[in-house]
């Protein structure tokens, strides 16, 4: 601090309001006095200290917009200095003002051209360059005539920090001059294969930029982008990853994410996740949009939880249940890709993959009637290991295996009513088949392990079947029956009364030492579970050992139990919306708290699968729905979490800005849709789809069974699961700063007049100023007229609405153009004869009315 | 435009660190041991830039280069051009090795002052003035001159000016 206080001329930047002496008028509040010196100061002042006054102006600006008004003028002035540095710093000036507000600088276009075209120097021209960039989207006209100079500029330069600023310039504001974009594409191929990294990563950046629309410039250079797919700095790495990202699509998604999944396990833990963040992150985008094969995506996502480091456990989790719920093609995958991670015991230690275990158990559970085996399942929902598991996702397991013994016992009941009647003595037989089963089984497991492929593709048919039979059966009632399980012939006879016990027993056995748990959410699952076993186990035993005799009165308790929990079970559960929560009325009569601070903890709990982009009904849900609890801890738990749903919703409707804005949608529904409906919307034709995709597959049977298949339906709900990317711009601060510079450019009259900016003036000259304004006004009204109607682009009439209008002009400006060019012509000729007579007269006499005879100078100078 | 200008050794000691954004100071501690933390896990040979929208914000870069045991940080917006400012590092650097030939670690610890005075030639709130290192160094030598005048009016001490007798 002591260097600035005795360092007076150089004293710096904020300071500006300490140092009187030197800027005066820039920074003391308007008096007639003043101004003459601040014109004096920024003009003949020596170069050094002049580019410093010019660029404390920026900061003057800021705090105080009115000393617009005083300076700007002679800040424009500036521009026409033939002194480099002076350029340098004014032009730096005007690139920061521009970036707050591209729109009110568009008539100072003629002088920024002439810069670009005239100047030498490569910090000027990477300015005007930047402030060209913002200007392009204000006025589509600007661009035709600027293209030339910046490829000239491109294809000249020797600097590569000018060179990358012009194909940044081409590729993001004038991306639709072909010839422009073809020569930097050229150029970028030239930086990427350049051996300094920092233009490779320039050159990988500026092909990001590019992908979205011209995605043919990625694919020329796919090969550069791969191989620094593995350079050394892990920027580059990032860079390409994102490239090789973007050229991701349908046909080439599944080699893609071979080749990158392969990678992954070679490289380090951080850029692992990275790679498979990034696939999860776009083969999940828009709902899946570029899977068909979604098989062959179920099974990537078990064998990337497989990998050594991932640590993408939540969204391979949100994906796996999201995909169930979703995709009713891909279930019994689905279950075979549970089914392989729940029984590998070497997984239940990685704390990471935990919360896939979850998922996979979940899987495991509601979708159980696709299993072959069902008791192998149980069997690894309750291995020993277990016990390494969280509380949380314990629950899950043990909920499952819940879902699981009631298909069991279901489905036995069921088959053992249609055996009975055929085979009255089943005692016997069921113990003979069991050995006989074993075997099967046996054999069964080492198909599935030696050839999952081969498996999955004589899986079709069968899965092909059961999916019809679900449709017809109307979605929400899953009866289940035997006939619907992917192998029909194991099914009929697997379920024998032997088995049974044996599972109940190794229920109970399992289950048992939990009854000592602490954690509730464990406890209570398990004694749920064996208090209905206890129900039951009497009946059942009893009612079958005397089968054939009185199992009719008998055995109907039992089995009513069973067929209700199952029905209860086997409602299907949908996708839910992110809007879902919204929807929900809030009670009558419910007393909202004021203060909402005691809620963050519930919040904390809830705002997860808020935040998601799909908000899956999460396991827990589904457990909710099935289950009707009767506990004393879950009574508790429900209740707030049913006033938290309606606190939270009015939180949100109080504190919306603090919440990601997944918003928009709270407009939308005023009806809750139940979650299966949307289903049955989006595809009325199931089944002539499903005639058309077999006959496709029966037809084309040496085509790939890419295209041979067609892509099974998913779910896809109303607007809560379009990612709403709103890329949002940073709010102008200084609307001030911009209203007035408007209007010193546009030379509102009044205003400047009355603020006594310039006593210099002459009356004379003032009347001139007077008269010449009042043509530009009513030009201008013409203009300023159409706000109104906000169809007409016109850069003066932006005032809040340029963001809108920017982009719409660009859609617009083709059709509008032509009409306005007429226009504009006319005016133009009109005006150009004005500006003759204006430019030969007082020309450089006084600078306000120099500046208002450029006003609308856009349409002349540059067309 | 500039957001700051950050000078640290290899240990992560700052040298010298100007924020043309009002920063609070401890605020500004933590933003240089973030940057610091990217910076010594980065090996040599790789880019010089980082991407700085963690430590910094939306819309900032982050160039640095490496020279001895100084690592020169310039972080700054969109508004500025990647390869134009590790140009201004190096104009920046020749400036100080042209001040205090061969310029060492000790040499910004010592003259303090007059690395802020070259810095305000060159940065000026969060712009950039000149280009030139000889451009730089001449205004600095004026600058000096007219605080040798000053200095029998002003008490500054001389540990704080004595560099110009270097």
């Amino acid at each position: 601090m002591s260097s600035r206080s005795c360092l007076p001329p150089a004293s710096p930047t904020r300071g500006s309001a300490t140092t009187p002496p030197l800027y005066p008028s820039t920074t003391t509040p308007p008096s007639s006095s003043s101004s003459p010196t601040s014109s004096a100061r920024i003009s003949p002042a020596p170069t050094s200290s002049r580019k410093k006054a010019i660029s404390v102006v920026l900061r003057v600006f800021a705090k105080y917009p009115d000393a617009v008004r005083l300076c700007f003028k002679r800040l424009v002035e500036n521009l026409d200095s033939s002194d480099p540095q002076i350029l340098a710093a004014v032009v730096g000036v005007f690139c920061e003002l521009a970036s707050q507000d591209p729109g009110s600088y568009l008539p100072l276009a003629p002088e920024f051209y002439r810069i670009l075209v005239d100047s030498k120097n490569n910090w000027v021209l990477i300015k005007v360059l930047k402030i060209f960039a913002k200007l392009a989207p204000f006025e589509p006209r600007l661009a035709k005539r600027v293209v030339e100079p910046i490829c000239d500029h491109m294809r000249r330069t020797g600097a590569k920090s000018l060179m990358f600023e012009c194909i940044r310039t081409v590729i993001s504001s004038f991306s639709e001059y072909e010839s422009a974009v073809k020569l930097a594409v050229v150029k970028i191929r030239e930086l990427l294969v350049d051996d300094d990294p920092n233009l490779k990563y320039l050159g990988l950046q500026a092909l990001s930029v590019i992908a979205p629309k011209h995605l043919w410039a990625v694919l020329e250079n796919k090969e550069v982008v791969i191989k620094w797919l593995s350079d050394e700095d892990p920027n580059i790495k990032l860079e390409s990853l994102r490239l090789v990202m973007a050229m991701v699509s349908e046909s080439n998604v599944v080699e893609i994410s071979r080749v990158l999944v392969n990678y992954s396990l070679k490289s380090d833990p951080g850029f692992c996740n990275e790679i498979l963040g990034s696939i999860l992150c776009t083969c999940s985008r828009n709902v899946y949009e570029i899977i068909v094969d979604f098989d062959w995506y179920v099974s990537l996502l078990g064998e990337m939880s497989r990998i050594p480091h991932c640590q993408k456990g939540d969204e391979i989790e949100n994906q796996l249940i999201d995909l169930g719920m979703r995709v009713k093609d891909v279930r019994p995958e689905l279950l075979r890709v549970a089914r392989g991670l729940l029984i590998d015991p070497a997984l239940l230690g990685n704390p990471f993959l935990h919360r896939i275990l979850a998922a996979a158990a979940w899987v495991s559970g509601e979708y159980v009637e696709f299993s072959r085996n069902p008791f192998e399942l149980m069997e690894a929902l309750l291995q020993p290991r277990t016990s390494l598991l969280p509380p949380s996702v314990r629950a899950v397991y043990i909920h499952s295996a819940f879902k699981v013994l009631i298909f069991c016992l279901h489905s036995y009941i069921l088959q053992s009513e249609s055996i009975t009647s055929s085979f009255p003595d089943n005692l016997v037989l069921g113990v003979s088949e069991l050995v006989l089963k074993k075997n099967m089984l046996e054999g069964s497991e080492l198909t599935t392990c030696e050839a999952p492929s081969a498996h999955r593709s004589e899986g079709f048919n069968p899965r092909n079947q059961s999916y019809e039979d679900l449709s017809i059966k109307n979605g929400g009632d899953r009866t289940i029956n035997h006939g619907q399980t992917s192998t029909p012939a194991f099914s009929e006879n697997i379920f024998t009364y032997d088995s049974i016990i044996n599972l109940i027993n190794q229920v109970e056995l399992a289950l048992g030492p939990l009854t000592g748990s602490h954690d509730a959410e464990v406890f209570e699952r398990t004694r749920h579970i064996l208090c209905f076993i206890e129900l039951i186990k009497g009946e059942i035993t009893e009612c079958l050992v005397q089968k054939g005799k009185t199992l009719e009165s008998e055995e109907m308790k039992a089995s009513k139990i069973i067929k209700l929990i199952s029905d209860a079970f086997s409602e299907e559960l949908g996708p839910v919306s992110v809007s879902a929560q919204q929807r929900v009325p809030i009670p009558e009569g419910l007393l909202l708290k004021e203060n909402l601070d005691d809620l963050e903890t519930i919040c904390a709990d809830f705002q997860v699968p808020e935040s998601n982009l799909f908000s899956l009904g999460s396991p827990y849900y589904g457990e909710e729905v099935g289950v009707s609890s009767f506990g004393l801890q879950d009574k508790e738990e429900s209740e707030p979490s049913n006033e938290a749903t309606s606190l939270l919703t009015e939180h949100r409707k109080l504190h919306g800005l603090y919440y990601l804005a997944s918003e928009k949608n709270e407009i939308v529904g005023n009806d809750y849709p139940p979650a299966n409906e949307p289903k049955l919307q989006v595809n009325p034709n199931n089944d002539t789809e499903d005639l058309v995709k077999l006959t496709v597959q029966s037809l084309a049977t040496n085509k790939k069974p890419n295209h041979a298949k067609t892509r099974p339906v998913v779910v896809k709900l109303d607007e809560g699961d379009l990612v709403t990317v709103t890329a949002k711009r940073p709010e102008t601060k200084d609307d001030l700063v911009s209203g007035a510079v408007r209007e010193v450019l546009l030379g509102s009259d009044t205003r400047t007049a009355t603020s006594q900016s310039n006593p210099s003036d002459k009356s004379s000259s003032k009347r001139k100023g007077k008269e010449k304004i009042n043509v530009d006004r009513s030009e201008l009204k013409e203009n300023l007229g159409d706000s109104e109607k906000p169809k007409h682009e016109n850069p003066s009439s932006r005032k809040n609405k340029h963001r809108i209008s920017g982009k719409e002009r660009r859609h617009k400006s083709a059709g509008k153009i032509g009409e306005e060019r007429e226009e504009n012509g006319q005016k133009g000729m009109q005006k150009s004869s004005h500006r003759h007579a204006r430019h030969k007269a007082p020309h450089r006499s006084d600078a306000p009315l120099n500046v208002v005879s450029q006003t609308p100078v856009i349409p002349d100078f540059l067309l | 435009m500039i957001r700051a200008v950050m000078v640290m050794n290899t240990q992560g000691k700052p040298r010298l660190a100007k924020f043309y954004d009002s920063v609070p100071v401890d605020k500004q501690q933590e933003l240089i041991r973030s940057v610091f933390g990217v910076l010594c896990s980065r090996a040599e040979n790789v880019s010089n830039f980082v991407e700085a929208d963690s430590i910094f914000g939306p819309d900032s870069r982050l160039v640095y280069k490496h020279y001895a045991t100084l690592y020169f940080v310039l972080v700054f917006d969109s508004s500025e051009n990647e390869l134009a400012m590790l140009d201004l590092i190096q104009v920046l650097v020749e400036t100080l090795d042209k001040c205090f030939k061969n310029v060492c670690e000790l040499d910004l610890v010592f003259n303090y002052s007059k690395i802020h005075t070259i810095l305000d030639e060159i940065f000026f709130g969060g712009q950039v003035l000149e280009t030139s290192s000889t451009e730089v160094m001449k205004a600095v030598e004026e600058i000096s001159k007219l605080e040798s005048a000053s200095n029998s009016i002003n008490l500054v001490p001389k540990s704080v000016s004595g560099w110009r007798g270097r």
